[in-house]
């Protein structure tokens, strides 16, 4: 199984990394020739606008949506997050419009307002997630086909899930927490080589029945 | 949820989300804006580049706060600052300004000789320059969440930091040729905690982010360190000394991404007017190198 990283900027070299740990070929992507074989994509985190810049100047856009439509799953951390909401907090045009959502930029406030907390994440088990907040957005709406992954106490959403597309406001690819990524390659696997026999399947923790 | 703020991870984390990207410096509002437009991942608030610094002599201080808000306000990119060499107050009045990351900076004038700022005192994360590993060991242990070579500022030289950067990289590469017995005498030799020099022969790489600075003053200078191990990189006169600031920006940030294909380097490197003149070593008294400034 092969994942790719969107490498035009970032902290995309923690997610190879971590990727490379659960025993999954990462693939750096750069270039939309670079999508070519991948089962699902990692978007790390790492400032939004200079993504976008890069995103748009070298064609990804438009490959990068048509690889989200073949239900391949897509997992954004903080500003990959930022990337693939449809809602940018005071008026930004939306990069990748894969998630409805609203996400608000630097929501905590500037770096003397980052933080670690730990948070509960249901669908990944009763452990605890370690939440490594850096200038992070938050989540302020979800549409109707989001699910709400995580909160933090105050009811901020952190991590959300629209059919194949993931994204947290945090970065478990800086705590060492693999979970997000073993989700990734699972739903990767299945949505690659879906069980003989079978048609393709929803992935169990997939939301089942609710109105688009 | 028991949240903890201005953790070692979320300093050296800022940096991590940085890498693979550009930082510029810029003494304006605008200039600020024109870098975020370019992709720039952060700005430098400077009262003057470094060019300028080195050309009108005298003591270069801590830029005045009303600069730095004004740049803070005008993007949403992290805006880092510049303190004097040992000079802990301007630190902590950039902090109370509300700064993402502090350069404590051989571009201004030391004020102190002997000490550099106690790192770990502060909330907000420092970037500190280095020439070799040893140096940045040192300003790691003081506390550094985040570290650039320092090359030779302000003068569109890539020389110095060529030479640094692989410095530092190919020290690192000898302590991981070294038998553990070999290391307590490394230690002593490079001046850097002995913990420290165990976690760089374990690990093959510094334990935070390194930048490469002073002297990339286009998109193949850029494309040069990354090639070599930068993980990213400041450019300070190199932009808006140049003809075009705009484009030339745009290139590097485009360069600095694509640094390893030299077709893209080719492309972005076209028709970008002047880079800044730029100086030769050669022509720099000794007095007036900036590197050697902090030890």
């Amino acid at each position: 199984m092969k994942i790719g990283v969107l490498a035009v900027q970032g902290d995309f070299a923690e997610h190879v990394a971590m990727l490379r740990s659960i025993g999954v070929e990462p693939v750096e992507v750069r270039l939309p020739e670079h999508l070519e074989g991948i089962g699902g994509l990692c978007l790390p985190g790492g400032e939004s606008t200079a993504m976008r810049r890069l995103i748009e100047r070298w064609g990804l856009r438009g490959p990068l949506l048509d690889f989200a439509a073949t239900g391949a799953p897509l997992f954004g951390t903080c500003a990959g997050m930022i990337i693939m909401a449809k809602d940018i907090d005071g008026g930004e045009e939306p990069v990748l419009p894969l998630l409805d959502v609203t996400v608000h930029r630097n929501a905590f406030g500037r770096q003397l307002d980052s933080f670690e907390a730990e948070l509960t994440v249901p669908v990944l088990g009763d452990q605890p997630i370690h939440g490594v907040f850096i200038r992070a957005p938050i989540v302020e709406r979800v549409g109707a086909g989001v699910d709400v992954l995580a909160s933090l106490d105050d009811g901020r959403i952190v991590a959300v899930r629209e059919r194949n597309i993931i994204a947290t406001a945090f970065h478990p690819e800086l705590a060492g927490e693999p979970r997000f990524h073993r989700l990734v390659a699972t739903m990767a696997t299945e949505h690659q080589e879906p069980a003989e026999g079978s048609a393709r399947r929803r992935h169990p923790t997939r939301r089942e029945g609710l109105p688009r | 949820m028991s949240a903890e703020t201005s953790t070692w991870t979320t300093k050296k984390g800022l940096a991590q989300m940085l890498k693979g990207g550009v930082i510029m410096d810029v003494v304006t509002a605008e200039h600020a804006k024109i870098a975020e437009d370019a992709g720039a991942v952060a700005v430098m608030a400077l009262e003057r580049v470094p060019a300028d610094i080195r050309a009108a002599g005298g003591v270069a201080r801590m830029s005045d706060p009303s600069v730095i808000e004004s740049i803070m306000a005008a993007v949403s990119i992290p805006v880092m600052a510049k303190a004097r060499i040992g000079h802990f107050v301007e630190a902590q009045i950039l902090e109370a300004l509300g700064v993402d990351y502090i350069d404590e900076s051989e571009v201004l004038t030391p004020a102190d000789e002997t000490n550099h700022i106690d790192k770990h005192a502060f909330k907000v994360p420092f970037v500190c320059g280095c020439r070799n590993l040893g140096e940045a060991l040192r300003r790691i242990s003081e506390g550094a969440a985040m570290i650039r070579t320092k090359g030779e500022a302000g003068t569109g030289n890539i020389v110095e930091a060529v030479r640094q950067l692989r410095s530092v990289l190919a020290e690192i590469r000898r302590l991981q040729s070294m038998r553990e017995d070999e290391l307590f005498v490394a230690a002593k030799e490079l001046q850097a905690p002995y913990e420290l020099v165990r976690q760089v022969a374990a690990d093959g790489k510094l334990p935070v982010v390194n930048f490469v600075a002073g002297g990339i003053s286009t998109p193949a200078d850029a494309a040069l360190v990354m090639q070599l191990g930068a993980e990213g990189v400041f450019v300070g006169s190199g932009i808006f000394k140049s003809e075009e600031p705009a484009r030339m920006a745009t290139a590097i940030v485009q360069a600095t991404t694509h640094f390893d294909d030299p077709k893209i380097l080719a492309d972005v490197s076209r028709g970008l007017g002047s880079p800044m003149r730029g100086l030769a070593l050669e022509q720099i008294p000794d007095a007036e190198r900036l590197a050697v400034r902090g030890w």
